[in-house]
């Protein structure tokens, strides 16, 4: 079985751009990634696709062969929905394809436009990640949903609010740097916790952005990437996804993440790595408490421990394992159906050497990604690993 | 945006239950509980579920205070959401009561509300 190459990536800038159509967005991470690749549009084969709430935001579905249109591909073009999950999804797949043999060379990747829908237009969005009949309808929204998650946790292990807010401090620190963030601007623990409440007891600066952007990613197979002597030092070497049921009051636990457990232990055995071998993270902290299961699904922290570490340094961008050198969701931005495969484009960045905050990770072999849906109801993982 | 005119089975019939003092929920071969609409027991993956009345009072796990809701919620805002266990079946609802009451722990009971905003109905928590 082949492991997959990354062979180039593509991000447009996260932020505010509600004028900018889907379509624009997808073009120009799309283009931005095979050139980065040196791979012609020609030789692309498939293109795999996420996208959330394009028929809410652009009134637009089927969108995949929109998008290769976009890009000037001429192949079958899917779209995979997975909320907040949908390119991590779409780049399982795509890896899944390569290793079949059934294609050589495709593009993955995702977009969102979100901004155009205001506030209340992209709260009510997201919300129809969860359950429509027995959480939405109760008044649920997205924060409000990890928000419950995160009171679960303070009355199970523990924490609090500063604990939360030294997650968003260093992932405003860590996006200082990197130009395709939505916000390269530092933030302090008093600013967090002072911050006007979204639902308690997260506030507006425990909460991402709604953003609008784009992701995309060439992968090949090791025998086109030799072939064409690309220069594709980053390989996805461990695929993982996990699922749970849809309603928080559903599952076994409120403050904790199986659907990522078991993305994290399919992706680490597909890869023949352990957690202890994970040099750096970008994991989805689409709220600061999100992070903290995050780590703790993937076996970096114990149960109960991860709420800590930010406050303790551990993984601020000079601790002994930086998670969210991009910035991560918080600070970079989270245009959902893009999040997934732009954190395998920060995470290659990053261990090719070629990314703002490298530095922080000289020598790094291994990295892993964290890309989840809804509250958790879906999770994939993946290792990725670069040639010294 | 009001949806009263779509009447979802399961759902708004378990609503009518609950509004007639006769709340339920669905137990699975192992005793785990369920809302409707389901034909199959999620824990176990049988087919075997069976109505059973639903416990009169429930205790609130976890809750969050909503600042920023959904438009269906504009004028509800700010409210506390719970998610609350009623024997083998849990529920997520509204709790009727000023947030800054609201605790975990809390013994309620479940109902049915309209809501401010749109005049739908919504499960209620009723602090006992």
């Amino acid at each position: 079985m082949t492991d997959v190459r990354i062979a180039g990536v593509g991000l447009t800038k996260f932020g505010a751009s509600p004028e900018r159509t889907g379509r624009d967005l997808f073009a120009e991470a799309g283009l931005d990634a095979l050139d980065d690749a040196g791979v012609d549009q020609d030789a692309v084969e498939a293109l795999f696709y996420g996208n959330f709430m394009g028929e809410l935001a652009e009134h637009q579905g089927h969108q995949g062969p929109l998008m290769a249109e976009a890009v000037g591909v001429d192949a079958p073009a899917t779209r995979y929905e997975a909320a907040c999950a949908s390119s991590g999804v779409a780049v399982a797949e795509a890896v899944k394809d390569i290793r079949n043999g059934e294609r050589d060379v495709v593009l993955v990747g995702g977009a969102e436009r979100m901004t155009n829908l205001g506030t209340a237009g992209a709260t009510e969005a997201l919300a129809i990640a969860a359950d429509d009949l027995w959480e939405v309808k109760a008044g649920m929204t997205f924060p409000g949903a990890y928000a419950l998650m995160a009171k679960a946790y303070f009355s199970e292990y523990g924490g609090d609010q500063e604990d939360l807010a030294a997650i968003a401090v260093k992932n405003h620190e860590n996006a200082v740097p990197n130009e395709k963030a939505q916000y390269q601007r530092e933030i302090s623990i008093a600013d967090v916790v002072e911050a006007p409440m979204v639902a308690e007891p997260l506030g507006l600066y425990d909460s991402c952005p709604i953003s609008d952007g784009a992701s995309a990613l060439v992968l090949t197979s090791e025998a086109f990437a030799e072939e064409h002597d690309l220069d594709a030092s980053v390989s996805i070497t461990g695929t993982g996804q996990g699922g749970d049921l849809m309603a928080l009051h559903d599952r076994d636990y409120l403050a904790r993440s199986p659907a990522a457990d078991e993305a994290a232990a399919e992706a680490y055995a597909d890869a023949g790595v352990s957690a202890a071998d994970v040099d750096v993270a970008e994991v989805h902290d689409c709220f600061t408490i999100a992070e903290v299961l995050a780590m703790e699904s993937l076996g970096l922290f114990e149960v109960g421990e991860g709420i800590s570490a930010a406050r303790e340094g551990k993984t601020t961008r000079e601790g002994e394992l930086p998670v969210n050198l991009s910035g991560g969701l918080k600070a970079k931005g989270h245009p959902v159906g893009a999040t997934g495969a732009s954190q395998l484009a920060e995470m290659t960045s990053l261990l090719r050497g070629d990314h703002p905050n490298s530095e922080y990770v000289e020598g790094a072999t291994t990295g892993i990604t964290h890309n989840a849906g809804g509250t958790v109801a879906s999770a994939v993982v993946h290792v990725l690993e670069v040639e010294q | 945006m009001s949806d009263d005119e779509t009447y979802d089975a399961g759902y708004d019939d378990w609503l009518d239950a609950v509004e007639d003092g006769e709340a339920y929920y669905l137990e699975g071969p192992e005793g785990d509980g369920w809302l409707p609409p389901r034909r199959v027991d999620p824990a176990t993956g049988s087919r075997d579920l069976t109505e059973k009345q639903l416990p009169e009072t429930g205790e609130v796990e976890t809750f969050t205070v909503v600042h920023v809701p959904t438009p269906a919620f504009e004028q509800d805002a700010p409210f506390a959401t719970a998610i609350a266990r009623f024997g083998p079946a849990r529920i997520t609802g509204i709790v009727e009561a000023d947030p800054s009451d609201v605790e975990v722990g809390m013994a309620v009971t479940v109902g049915v509300m309209e809501t401010e905003t749109t005049g739908d109905r919504a499960v209620v928590f009723r602090p006992q």
